[in-house]
């Protein structure tokens, strides 16, 4: 891989510890995948926040990191953090801090395209968060890798990433051909869509037609469904997607998607209300839109939920919630806007055992952790619940 | 014998072999208190990697492992360097965070437990200097 004189400089210490064992990090995963060089980024968002995933382990090594003098070159936000008891929490507060004082913004979310940061199409990021890689790739066209919280961070640090993988235009193009022939009409629709494509091609560059997602958070929930059952970091759709056009350029594979595939997905995940204690809404975290509709719908039931909503979502979010009123009318009806965290990360065994979502992405991470699951859309889950 | 790999990390040691012919996960897969494999599904499961020369196919599982071989470094539990068929993102880095020698593009198949090696991470070279039989 070709290095700059002053890329030779980092990694040769010249500028410090830190920034030499950041680029060690990138030439290292450069040589490995076949880069041909490090181009620069607009912004990263690091993985490696909640203390139920790194632990101790990880701790130690960011508070080395601190201390050999770690800043970030470029605009970095964080993954959303996990929630817990009282000795978690003051951990979880203590990787925040070590995150702050290298100089990244601690908005710790899965969408920070809701707020803090937003790219442009055909910026160059390093982007860990399954989720927001997805959407920054396929719906913005902006270009990353699905990078891992070291991996992102020594891109932060040094303001580059290895030119490689969904950074290429070969790389982006289309493997498979997506024919949606069932009727995918609502968020769950587009969820229990994402969640079995995903789990059928693994790691492809799905092409959909005859998809025409009325929101961009249908699309944002079927990427996200699409990353959790599969590995899928962009997708293109005809006629709806930045960049579909270019997507096709030979004979490639098809598969259907037909009205039972999309029935399978929900009927794996009805678990009966009875077993179900938390409502679970907004994940990927919830938009604006979304918390408005949730508001609208609590109206509309006229009393309290019996189990307690959670809303997760980003910090801009909910402050924008705050000042139009919903978050009052949420609470009224026994829900919550959670701020800036994320249940899948957090060490909720024992606190519940059943949840109800409209996340495809929840109900397959929360299934495999032993809970019980209903996945449905936010108008029945809030009409049904006891 | 001489096997001759790709440095991934530079720097030289000597050791006994602990060989898993199957991918390894070190978040949850080894205990960085003991460097003892708890991984349920490693053909090595108990062993202890812990000053050992480490070989596997590649690595597996959650980027976070990166810091579980770096907690390794930090109580002086990690292996003494580590050879993998194929590098992937989480030993490496791993591996370049702890300082830890390390060779890729080394057929994992052909080496043996308790074979003394030497690992050269500049050169990408493993030299088998008793096979331990």
């Amino acid at each position: 891989m070709y290095l700059t004189k002053e890329e030779e400089l980092i990694l040769a210490g010249e500028y410090g510890y830190a920034l030499q064992k950041a680029m060690e990090i990138l030439v290292a995963l450069g040589e490995i995948y076949g880069a041909d060089r490090l181009i620069p980024i607009k912004s990263a968002q690091v993985a490696g926040v909640s203390y139920k995933n790194i632990g101790d382990a990880g701790m130690e090594f960011l508070r080395d990191f601190v201390d050999a003098g770690a800043r970030v070159s470029v605009y970095t936000t964080l993954n959303p953090a996990g929630i817990g008891d009282d000795e978690f929490m003051e951990k979880q507060g203590r990787v925040l801090g070590l995150y702050r004082s290298m100089g990244i913004e601690a908005t710790s979310t899965c969408t920070p395209y809701y707020g803090a940061n937003l790219p442009k199409f055909g910026d160059h990021l390093a982007w860990s968060e399954s989720s927001a890689v997805s959407f920054a790739n396929s719906i913005i066209g902006a270009r990353t890798n699905r990078e891992g919280g070291p991996s992102s961070l020594a891109a932060a640090i040094v303001g580059k990433t290895p030119n490689y993988g969904l950074h290429l235009d070969e790389s982006r193009r289309a493997t498979v051909i997506v024919d949606v022939g069932a009727e995918v009409r609502t968020f769950v629709d587009y969820a229990a869509l994402g969640y079995h494509v995903g789990k059928t091609l693994g790691n492809d560059v799905p092409y959909f037609i005859n998809l025409k997602p009325q929101k961009t958070e249908f699309l944002k929930e079927m990427g996200a469904a699409m990353a959790a059952s599969g590995s899928v970091a962009l997708y293109h759709v005809e006629g709806e997607t930045p960049e579909y056009r270019n997507a096709i350029d030979d004979r490639i594979e098809r598969i259907t998607v037909e009205d039972s595939d999309i029935k399978a997905v929900r009927e794996a995940f009805r678990d009966d209300w009875s077993g179900i204690d938390m409502i679970l809404i907004g994940c990927p975290h919830a938009s604006l839109s979304e918390v408005k509709e949730i508001a609208e719908l609590l109206r509309m039931r006229g009393r309290p939920l019996r189990i307690p909503l959670f809303i997760t979502a980003s910090r801009a979010v909910k402050a924008l919630a705050d000042s139009l009123g919903y978050t009052e009318v949420i609470e009224r009806y026994n829900g919550r806007i959670i701020v800036d965290a994320c249940f899948v990360v957090s060490p909720l065994k024992g606190w519940y055992k059943g949840i109800a979502t409209n996340s495809g992405k929840s109900a397959f991470y929360f299934r495999s952790f032993g809970f019980s699951v209903r996945l449905d859309d936010a108008e029945n889950l809030i009409m049904e619940s006891p | 014998m001489k096997l001759k790999g790709r440095r991934v990390v530079g720097g030289t040691a000597e050791g006994e072999l602990v060989v898993s012919q199957k991918p390894l996960s070190f978040l949850g897969g080894v205990d960085p208190e003991t460097g003892v494999v708890t991984d349920a599904e490693s053909d090595i499961r108990g062993q202890n990697i812990s000053g050992k020369v480490l070989a596997f196919p590649r690595g597996k599982g959650s980027t976070v492992g990166s810091y579980v071989i770096y907690a390794l470094k930090k109580n002086g539990k990690a292996p003494k360097a580590i050879i993998v068929g194929e590098a992937e993102t989480i030993v490496a880095t791993g591996a370049i965070i702890a300082e830890i020698p390390m060779v890729d593009g080394i057929d994992v198949s052909k080496l043996k437990n308790g074979a003394t090696v030497r690992v050269n991470g500049d050169s990408g070279e493993v030299e088998v200097l008793n096979s331990g039989e």
